[in-house]
């Protein structure tokens, strides 16, 4: 026994005590481990695949089946049964989060107008408790980024560096589309990056998670969340309230083109009425 | 104790005696004193430059003061709190401290710009001027182009004010001179690092600038201006033509009391414009611009208005780079090299090619109007269109994003408009310029519409004209000369009617120029009857 090698011992394992089966028992075992393979085999794909008819059996929240009548009436043309997206008219929103809805359709956006180069800001279809339904609905559908709870402007009391900071980050993400001012700024084709005259910080926040129409996404491995709320402060605080000195009109901020147009229609207008004021006619 | 009899009245006289037995003061001064200027309003815009030019001097050392023209890089901590903390040049450092720490520092900093805006746009309203009615023809060629280039040395000064804050924008705008400089072919790596002092931006740029916008350019105006001025006051102002004007005489006011009293407030006015303007707009806000860093360019970064059509003609250039062996001449040579050569070469050179087509070498002290000479007026509308579209397109992402077009649409309009502009607007000024000559012609040889018209027995109706001079036996006006002025085209222009109400805050303008009719006395507002149609 002891010169057995292991192999025979284990062959000896599954001949232990018995003569060769029949042929007609070998037949019915093979049909029983052909059956037991495929039920394994089947039974694995179907717990980790996602099925085809899985939202069938989707459990959505009550926000989120409200907020999918809503799709259903108003998105659903161009985004598509399901949120799948058509080709050639609404891309897909599987995985674009709540933030990106909430941003679109809180800002009048969504639903567009018509098919054009960049939707444009208008009143809100929705109001909020809409907006958020269906923003629900479209991070249940697919999960995605979602704009955080809390304060999203710094304090300055505590923290006085974030306005500087904010500033910086500012001018090196934003100022290439959106100016040093925020006024907004043209984009090839119709495209353009809008003014942050009027953004909330939510919004803010949301487009620079989601990257909305031409802008691109400023993800948290790109500006951390600390660096977004920075970047807010200095729009909130130091663009949007005016704290600089200068006179009563800022002519807008978008640079020396409208300086170049106020020295025209205010000065050489004011100074050539004076000159026909107090010199000869004719 | 004896009082001293110090008669006052005669005081004056006394101090004006002694100066003149000191100074011989009295010949020279009556001759300035007494020297006549024409009067009218286009002759005051190139005022506006000069006085513009000497607020500019004013606040431009009120500024050196707190300026430091340096590139050596601080920390900022002052009380601008976004950007506390900010490593930055001193030079931009010092300009903040200027604008939110000197008492009256930021005003004077908006005065300064806003005048030298003004002084630029005031600059090319008088060359318009000039040249629609001709000043520039014999003997005032010359005085034309120091005008020219006083244009230049503005455009210089302002490019060198733009440049020493060292903010976000006016580097930007460096970065651009410097690839300007870069693609002159053969000369171009030299220039760029001969003028930065190596590689840009280096650590020098500011100073040089520095000496140049408070010192070099600032002197060779003062100069030119002078010049200028003096060319002026020894050739004397040219004159519209009209009654007992001619090409030999200058017909005005004296120099004293009355021109100098207006020139004095007109100087007032510059002064507050500029000072309003300056409390008013915002211009400039270096703080928003942050330090200028090379990663840092902002959308809609524009130079100022005057160098916006260079601007302009780069972004129309199409993308054509020509190869020649290992070597390249870049797209941005033809607009920013050529161009600028050009636009500056052939206004300089205007005078003697117009002269030259048209043969004419006599000496001209008398203006022409715009529509006497289409062709001129025509030149004119192609360059200013060609300048204004330039411009626009200098400000193209601006316009394009806030009237909602396509960049793009914005860049081909340019395109085609910098091409299809001029001559359409040749031709749109030749002929409403040849439309007001006629109109002008037909009233001299059939007199002034009256508004009257009469039925003949033919049933015809015609309107009756009021001949401007004799008539013939047959009641028609003999043919009169057009005088190369305004020709009364209303009744009330001719004395018929009250004189209309005229001027801009209270009606200062009588008809003077109402020629009285022997035959018929001028009628005053009192006594006049209305015109009916004779039934």
């Amino acid at each position: 026994m002891t010169s057995d090698t292991p192999a025979k011992r284990r062959l000896r394992v599954f001949s232990r005590g018995r003569k060769a089966p029949s042929r007609a028992r070998r037949r019915f075992g093979a049909a029983v481990r052909m059956l037991a393979a495929l039920a394994l085999a089947g039974g694995i794909y179907t717990a980790f695949a996602p099925g085809a008819f899985a939202e069938d059996n989707r459990q959505l929240s009550a926000a989120a089946l409200e907020g999918k009548q809503l799709f259903d009436n108003s998105c659903i043309s161009c985004h598509g049964r399901d949120a799948q997206g058509v080709d050639d008219k609404g891309p897909s929103l599987i995985g674009v989060g709540a933030a990106s809805v909430e941003f679109q359709v809180g800002t009048g956006r969504m639903p567009m107008v018509r098919q054009e180069a960049q939707a444009e800001q208008k009143k809100p279809q929705f109001d909020e408790t809409q907006t958020k339904q269906l923003a629900q609905y479209i991070q249940e559908l697919g999960g995605g980024p979602q704009i955080p709870q809390g304060e999203l402007v710094e304090n300055l009391e505590s923290n006085p560096e974030a306005l500087a900071r904010g500033g910086e980050l500012f001018r090196v993400n934003c100022t290439s589309c959106h100016g040093f001012g925020g006024g907004g700024g043209a984009l090839s084709s119709g495209k353009f990056a809008p003014a942050l005259h009027d953004a909330t910080p939510e919004q803010i926040y949301a487009a620079m998670l989601t990257g909305p129409q031409n802008m691109p996404v400023f993800g948290d491995n790109q500006l951390t969340p600390d660096e977004k709320r920075e970047i807010i402060t200095y729009i909130t605080l130091q663009l949007q309230q005016d704290r600089d000195p200068g006179g009563l009109f800022n002519l807008g901020r978008y640079g020396p083109s409208t300086e170049g147009v106020a020295v025209f229609l205010v000065g050489i207008t004011l100074l050539v009425f004076t000159a026909l004021w107090i010199a000869g006619k004719s | 104790m004896k009082r001293r009899k110090v008669d006052l009245a005669q005081a004056p006289v006394a101090v004006a005696r002694g100066t003149d037995e000191r100074f011989q003061a009295a010949t020279p001064l009556r001759a300035l004193l007494n020297k006549v200027f024409p009067d009218h309003w286009s002759f005051l815009l190139g005022e506006i430059a000069l006085f513009s030019f000497i607020v500019l001097l004013l606040t431009g050392v009120f500024l050196t003061l707190f300026f430091d023209p340096s590139m050596k890089e601080v920390a900022y901590d002052g009380p601008y709190s976004a950007l506390r903390g900010t490593e930055m040049s001193a030079a931009y450092e010092s300009s903040l401290r200027l604008s939110f720490e000197v008492r009256g520092g930021l005003f004077m900093r908006q005065m300064h710009h806003w005048a030298a805006l003004l002084f630029m746009a005031s600059i090319v309203v008088h060359m318009a001027r000039i040249f629609f009615t001709g000043a520039y023809r014999k003997p005032r060629e010359i005085n034309w182009v120091i005008g020219i280039i006083l244009f230049l040395l503005g455009f210089f000064a302002g490019f060198t004010g733009y440049s020493l804050p060292d903010d976000g924008l006016s580097g930007t705008g460096l970065r651009i001179a410097s690839a300007i400089m870069l693609s002159f072919p053969i000369i171009g790596t030299w220039l760029s690092a001969a003028v930065f002092g190596g590689e840009f931006p280096g650590h020098l740029i500011i100073g040089r600038f520095y000496i140049a916008h408070v010192l070099l350019i600032p002197g060779g105006l003062l100069a030119l201006i002078s010049i200028h001025l003096a060319l002026v006051f020894k050739q004397k102002h040219t004159q519209w033509p009209g009654p007992m004007r001619t090409n030999t005489n200058v017909v005005g006011e004296r120099m004293f009391p009355r021109y100098a009293l207006k020139q004095g407030g007109f100087f007032m006015a510059c002064f507050g414009t500029i000072a309003l303007l300056a409390g008013l707009f915002q211009i400039n806000p270096i703080w928003l611009f942050g330090p200028y860093r090379a990663s840092e360019v902002s959308s809609a970064s524009q130079p100022d208005w005057y160098v916006m059509f260079m601007d302009g003609l780069v972004r129309l250039m199409p993308n054509w780079q020509i190869y020649i062996g290992n070597y390249s001449i870049p797209p941005l040579f033809w607009p920013a090299g050529v161009g600028l050569g050009v636009i500056f070469t052939l206004p300089l050179l205007w005078p003697w090619l117009e002269s030259r087509k048209s043969g004419d070498k006599r000496i001209h002290n008398l203006l022409e109007r715009p529509r006497d000479n289409p062709e001129r007026v025509g030149i004119g509308a192609m360059a200013f269109t060609f300048f204004l579209v330039a411009t626009i397109s200098g400000a193209n992402d601006v316009i394009a994003d806030k009237f909602h077009i396509s960049l793009n649409a914005m860049t081909w309009a340019g395109r085609i408009g910098l091409i299809v502009g001029p001559p359409l607007m040749y031709w749109v000024a030749v002929r409403i310029c040849l439309g007001l000559q006629q109109h002008d012609r037909e009233v001299l040889a059939h007199g002034v519409e009256t508004g009257i018209i009469r039925r003949l027995p033919n049933g015809q109706f015609v309107e009756v004209h009021q001949p401007l001079g004799p008539v013939d036996d047959h009641g028609h006006p003999e043919p009169l000369e057009y005088g190369g002025w305004v020709v009364p085209k209303k009744m009330n222009r001719v004395g018929a009617l009250a004189p209309a109400i005229k001027g801009f805050f209270f009606p200062v303008e009588k008809p003077a120029e109402a020629p009285v009719s022997p035959g018929m006395p001028p009628v005053s507002g009192k006594d006049r009857e209305e015109i009916g149609s004779g039934r």
